[in-house]
């Protein structure tokens, strides 16, 4: 039997330097993206161009890792963003109760009743589009479903006999809250975090590719597909291809590391 | 049977207040949006010709001087009446408008959704039974990739394969180019649905079979199950495990009714086919925002009603309800 | 008597988890010995974590897959291999239970009871063995929830004896019942061995086993320390070891005198 601990962690540590290095890399290559050669317009994957050129001669690759250096950045904002809100308003909601429980449970089946892609339409077009629109709808749209599950940690918590005896023994309500409300929901926040990430990234690119996000000369994955959208009857497949592998890639990355963990923090899981 | 009124009424109830709640939230966002309507709604340049007066009168008539709350009281009593506006693009009532592209969508909707739920079950158990074996890992594995997948990369991929590479399939489209409506045949319809619904089902299909897997894997473990075996029992998956599946399996197929919708926005726009996300598409770019409010209305209509479904379709399979009820 | 389930030395093992990225073997059974006769009530009695149960999920071959095993089990003479015990489970061995979560909670009571068989002497012979432990036909078209904890209990019984089993083992069936439905779920057991049924009753309650059991095995700490007959339990004269004496005196009749090493059963 293989050490699923030490492969978990290992696993975590080597995603985390690829998206890392993805992120860097993305980020000096910004300025090279953007440059036009139309010498070498539409060229297929060759050794100089390993994912091939496009219609002014940008190179695919570079603009590849600049868009998804964008993805991840914004992925880990709005993921963080939504991760929080959610810690907040689902621990809120299960420790005050009574209304404030009614009216945030009310607020997570409305925002669950709207489709993801339609209501970050919306909160984009209300932020006049752009990047931030597109960030700011993520990251309002995203926390729902780890709100009811923090929500429902809480409440678990709440009643579990040995805190009920600390709070009666005279333990103070911070240093509870402190040392055990936290330290138990670490695992499922640091997961569910984790687990934001990928459809954070996915719903970025998607409604980057209907329009909504950049500026067509930005270098975004949702930028780049869209545009290969017209050069696919014509056989220019290395433009759609690499670049939605890429995000395919960088998104497993995340769900892998992020489904590891949360197997090996469950314990029904734990001991497999 | 009291009870079961009571509980279907306060479920109607919830879901009217929930809708209000979005069509409010809906407004208010696009009220917030920094567009002029007189602007979006007459151009430039036409703007730019008119005469003071003129543009008093139709600052009026789009209600730019008119308080917000009012507009939303306007828009709502228009809504309960069944008129929700028009819709700027298409010049057309909005309630037409949606209705037509509706009618457009449904039959790829519900075959998508069909389609997910059977696949995603069946993989589910199938994975859940053989845990930690080859068909377990293979399945996971392409659940992974496929929810790691956008949706609307895959249709990319699947129309560069079948209609661009194979050319066996149409690019997309509701309708071959240049046929009426009137002269479209059936298999014509379906052809073109066929890679549509195809994408929408493989990409809801993924969430349906990973949750069913961790159910089957929860039903696996539990006493039952571990008498069941005990006793020698044979067919205890079919016996079973699809028995006590079936009410986590209830609540994700209903539950994955905005996930299709969501994903019908993606998959019309790179098919081009005219249906209701498209139109949200449209409306969202065009600043078309009566038809952007009534598609979000309807959407949400179409979530919360297969909500109450879950709801009421558990008090008919669940023994626990349904014969609490029975004598309560 | 011929024994029917002789167990030899058996250990179980896991291997876990334990801080951060070590892994350690656990053992819950250590050693464990009996014999099963048939037509006998044999009562195993440990305490809490003493590894009862698992000795249950190791003759039916139902063990965690992280689960090793050592040692050897007997079945009417032969080897329990994997393949044997699946042949024989629900045919010749039949297991009852602790409790109400053993039954399927969407199945109607019926058809968990006649395991699916639809056929015309299945149903009589259901409908037979429900009437003997006091249960009318209407129990088999409730479901799990609709029962009380003492019917669950015979419910279980049922489903146990449907196919006349030679081995019953019978995981801890008493906890939560009424003094009275107790006795007379032990009844029953008593009633099978009459029939010729080997019985093997798990328990941590001396005392129960006292009343029902022809022979007792006392486990300590994944351990059979001592096997006796139940007649030697109460008088408490012939008990050498000293762990079943020091059992023996904890018992309330024999002044309750509790040792540090038994309180924890």
């Amino acid at each position: 039997m293989k050490n699923r601990r030490r492969n978990t962690l290992f696993f975590i540590i080597l995603a985390g330097t690829a998206l890392c290095s993805v992120t860097l890399a993305g980020g000096l290559l910004y300025e090279g993206a953007a440059a036009a050669d139309f010498a070498q317009k539409n060229l297929p994957p060759c050794p100089a161009h390993p994912f091939g050129t496009d219609w002014m001669g940008r190179d695919m690759l570079r603009r590849t890792l600049a868009g998804l250096s964008l993805s991840v950045r914004v992925g880990g904002l709005t993921a963080a963003v939504s991760a929080a809100a959610a810690l907040v308003l689902g621990g809120a909601a299960a420790a005050f109760g009574g209304w404030v429980d009614a009216l945030i449970s009310w607020i997570t089946d409305l925002v669950m009743g709207i489709p993801h892609i339609l209501l970050i339409i919306l909160i984009s077009i209300a932020c006049g589009r752009g990047l931030w629109g597109v960030t700011i709808g993520v990251a309002l749209s995203h926390w729902t479903s780890l709100a009811r599950l923090i929500r429902g940690e809480v409440l678990q918590l709440k009643g579990a006999p040995y805190l009920q005896l600390a709070r009666r023994l005279g333990v103070s309500r911070g240093r509870l809250v402190k040392n055990h409300l936290l330290l138990h929901l670490m695992p499922q926040f640091l997961t569910g975090l984790i687990l934001q990430f990928p459809h954070a990234i996915l719903h970025e690119a998607s409604v980057t590719f209907l329009g909504f996000g950049l500026s067509p000369e930005q270098p975004a994955i949702g930028i780049i597909l869209a545009e290969s959208m017209g050069y696919l009857t014509t056989g220019r497949w290395w433009l759609a291809l690499f670049p939605g592998l890429s995000l395919v890639g960088a998104v497993m990355l995340f769900a892998l590391a992020g489904e590891r963990l949360r197997l090996l923090l469950s314990p029904a899981t734990a001991q497999d | 049977m009291r009870h079961r009124l009571q509980f279907t009424i306060k479920k109607l109830v919830r879901m009217a207040l929930l809708l209000l709640g979005v069509s409010l939230s809906a407004f208010l966002l696009m009220d917030a949006a920094p567009l002029d309507p007189l602007q979006t709604n007459i151009g430039q340049a036409a703007l730019g010709s008119m005469s003071p007066e003129q543009l008093a009168r139709l600052e009026e008539y789009w209600g730019v001087n008119t308080p917000a709350a009012e507009r939303y009281l306007a828009w709502l009593s228009g809504a309960l009446r069944g008129d929700f506006g028009v819709s700027l693009l298409y010049r057309r009532p909005v309630a037409e408008v949606i209705s037509l592209r509706l009618g457009a969508s449904v039959w790829l909707l519900l075959s998508a959704w069909a389609l997910a739920g059977v696949l995603g079950l069946t993989l589910g158990v199938l994975a859940g039974a053989n845990r930690g074996r080859w068909p377990d890992l293979l399945i996971r594995a392409a659940c992974l990739t496929v929810s790691s997948t956008p949706s609307f990369w895959l249709a990319l991929l699947l129309l560069m394969v079948f209609s661009v590479w194979l050319g066996i399939l149409p690019i997309g489209l509701a309708v071959p180019i240049g046929t009426a409506a009137a002269d479209v045949t059936l298999p014509q319809r379906l052809l073109h649905a066929l890679l549509p619904a195809l994408t929408l089902s493989v990409a809801g299909m993924a969430n349906i079979a990973l949750h069913t897997r961790e159910k089957a894997v929860d039903v696996l473990d539990s006493d039952y199950i571990f008498l069941a075996r005990a006793r020698g029992e044979r067919h205890i998956l079919i016996r079973h495990v699809l028995r006590n599946v079936t009410l986590p399996a209830i609540t994700l197929q209903f539950a994955s009714i905005g996930e299709i919708i969501g994903g019908s926005v993606l998959v019309e726009q790179v098919f081009s086919y005219p249906g209701l996300g498209q139109a949200a598409v449209a409306a969202g770019l065009g600043g078309d925002l009566p038809l952007l409010l009534g598609i979000t209305v309807i959407t949400a209509v179409l979530v919360f009603g297969g909500n109450l479904a879950a709801d009421l379709l558990y008090g008919v399979v669940d023994p626990r309800i349904r014969r609490g009820a029975a004598k309560g | 008597m011929e024994p029917i389930l002789t167990a030899d030395h058996l250990s179980v093992a896991f291997t876990r988890y334990g801080r951060g990225l070590s892994r350690i073997a656990l053992s819950a059974l250590t050693d464990l010995s009996l014999t099963v006769d048939a037509g006998r009530v044999t009562a195993l009695v440990g305490g809490s974590g003493a590894g009862k149960s698992l000795l249950a999920h190791a003759v039916f071959h139902l063990l965690p897959r992280n689960a090793h095993t050592a040692g050897t089990i007997c079945y009417d003479g032969a080897p329990l291999t994997p393949a044997r015990a699946r042949a024989l489970r629900g045919r010749e061995i039949s297991l009852i239970p602790q409790g109400i979560t053993y039954l399927d909670p969407m199945m109607k009571v019926g058809p968990q009871v006649r395991r699916g068989r639809r056929d015309g002497m299945s149903r009589a012979r259901c409908r037979e063995i429900l009437a003997r432990y006091g249960l009318g036909s209407e129990v088999e078209e409730l479901y799990p929830f609709e029962l009380s904890g003492g019917m669950a209990r015979r419910v279980l019984i049922a489903c146990a004896v449907m196919d006349s089993p030679r081995l019953i083992v019978a995981d801890e069936p008493t906890p939560g019942l009424d003094s009275q439905t107790a006795g007379r779920v032990l009844a029953h057991f008593q009633e099978l061995a009459e029939q010729g049924t080997g019985v093997l009753l798990i328990t941590h309650d001396l005392e129960l086993a006292r009343t029902v059991a022809h022979k007792i095995v006392v486990l300590r700490e994944g351990r059979t320390v001592d096997e006796v007959p139940a007649a030697l339990f109460q008088t408490g004269e012939g008990l050498t070891h000293p762990y079943s004496r020091a059992l023996w005196q904890a018992m309330p009749e024999n002044g309750l005198i509790v040792d540090r090493e038994v309180s924890v059963l």
